[in-house]
């Protein structure tokens, strides 16, 4: 226990950046995620196309390859921007690609009357998507959309591998100087479960807020 | 389905859709050419920073470095099943302690980052006098993580039958566990059969985590690899294709068995 209290100061700073970048990223996977379903779902064949590709492409490449290939490899080319930044590129474009799955399942479980009444209504297609389409289907994935938001924070844990000093970071480099792993580990362990559970609780709650009652 | 979210389109908006390919065509075109040009200026196009990767070498190289990963997700695979399922029917078990402790272990292993249980393999248990095989440093943890995976599965597969089925069996006289082996069991299997090799998928990916073990697998070759030849644009752009070829067999595989159980 002494171990945890005496280094709180340097895990608490790893938190507070697991916390902001987590959050950063989330934002935007989910304006990504949404932009891509409403890519995959236009009339639009170039569209679709590119979509679907790349919801494909980042479902099935790891992570922790993305990450290396931007922070250490892509500087080669040119491609260079502060660590941090490019660390929530890579988690945004990577969630991004699981946020546009769980919303495009929203839209798949919008009945088909709706964007028939819609159209009937005189409406065009991006009013039809925007107005009607989207504002159900992403009531309808509170859940999918929160659980991948956990996978998000639990991910952010993987900028350890490129040199960042998070969470799971700040509790190694703390464990390699004090040699103390029970307290330190199972404290940042605990956290990120509290993390998840807040998540949880907080799409919970979320959910229940937005559920549409029929 | 996406489709029912509009009309089939009439002249007028045929030619609008045909606009709009046209300039995201453009656009898409755009992008491409200049990152080929930013590629290009920084010389990661020449011949010779891809002719390493004509040579069978190379490759072989980078073969046994997969043959790696594919150890490690074969291992966590069958590992995770095996304890998936039994983590599943302690969860759903009548009898109470079973319960909470599957139940405990679930929630447990499924918020914990992966990269913390490795760093805890990697540097806590060898001062508690637990110092594993290399293989076992990434497969260990990799499985506690991804039982709790497949137990969910397994028990979203169970709760899916139809409660006639077990009651049938039961009326037939076959006991608790003969229900389970040889009724609910098999065809609560099928109808997860897609989730199973989605989370194998996922589990493939995460062997990658042995480029921090220094397991030898594909992206701890690749790491060696551009240390040696300093080709690290060329080698980790080929090694994310290997990936993703690999990867997108799965996928692939997984969504014909969705579409073949639904035909079912």
């Amino acid at each position: 226990m002494g171990a945890l209290l005496d280094n709180l100061a340097p895990l608490l700073q790893g938190l507070l950046t697991t916390l902001w970048m987590a959050a950063l990223s989330a934002v935007g996977a989910l304006v990504l995620g949404v932009v891509v379903t409403a890519m995959r779902v236009s009339p639009i064949p170039v569209l679709r196309g590119v979509a679907f590709a790349y919801v494909q492409l980042f479902l099935n490449i790891p992570l922790l390859a993305l990450l290396v290939l931007f922070v250490f490899a892509l500087p080669d080319a040119g491609l260079l921007m502060p660590l941090p930044m490019t660390a929530v590129v890579v988690l945004v474009i990577y969630e991004a690609a699981y946020v546009a799955e769980a919303v495009r399942s929203g839209v798949n479980t919008v009945a088909l009357g709706q964007a028939e009444a819609a159209r009937a209504l005189g409406l065009t297609f991006r009013q039809t998507l925007g107005s009607v389409i989207l504002p159900q289907a992403l009531r309808a994935v509170v859940q999918p959309v929160g659980n991948v938001m956990i996978a998000l924070v639990m991910n952010t844990s993987l900028f350890a591998a490129v040199g960042i000093v998070e969470l799971t970071s700040a509790a190694n480099k703390t464990n390699l100087v004090h040699a103390q792993p029970i307290p330190i580990f199972v404290g940042a362990g605990l956290t990120y479960m509290a993390l998840a559970l807040l998540i949880g609780l907080g799409t919970g709650w979320l959910e229940r807020r937005v559920a549409i009652l029929r | 389905m996406s489709s029912v979210l509009y009309d089939a389109p009439g002249p007028r908006t045929r030619r609008r859709i045909l606009v709009w390919s046209v300039l995201s065509v453009l656009v898409l075109a755009g992008l491409l050419g200049l990152g080929l040009w930013q590629f290009a200026s920084h010389g990661q196009l020449d011949a010779a920073k891809w002719a390493p990767f004509t040579q069978w070498p190379i490759w072989e190289y980078l073969f046994v470095g997969l043959l790696g990963t594919l150890e490690a997700a074969a291992y966590v695979a069958v590992l995770s099943a095996f304890a998936g399922i039994f983590l599943a029917l302690g969860r759903l078990s009548r009898v109470k302690p079973l319960r909470w402790v599957a139940t405990g272990y679930i929630e447990i292993a499924r918020t914990l980052p992966v990269l913390l249980m490795i760093y805890v393999t990697l540097f806590a248990l060898p001062s508690a006098g637990v110092n594993l095989p290399l293989l076992w440093k990434l497969v260990l943890p990799l499985t506690v993580a991804n039982s709790a995976a497949f137990a969910e599965i397994f028990r979203a597969g169970i709760l899916s039958l139809p409660k006639g089925q077990s009651e049938a069996a039961v009326s037939l006289g076959l006991s608790g566990a003969q229900t389970m082996r040889h009724v609910v069991l098999p065809q609560a299997v099928r109808h997860v059969t897609p989730s199973l090799v989605s989370q194998l998928v996922s589990l493939l990916k995460d062997t990658s985590l042995g480029y921090i073990v220094a397991f030898t697998e594909l992206l701890y070759r690749a790491q060696v690899l551009s240390a040696y030849n300093h080709l690290l644009v060329q080698t980790f752009l080929v090694v994310t294709f290997i990936y993703l070829v690999c990867n997108g067999t799965l996928s692939f595989a997984a969504h014909r068995l969705q579409r073949w159980e639904r035909h079912d």
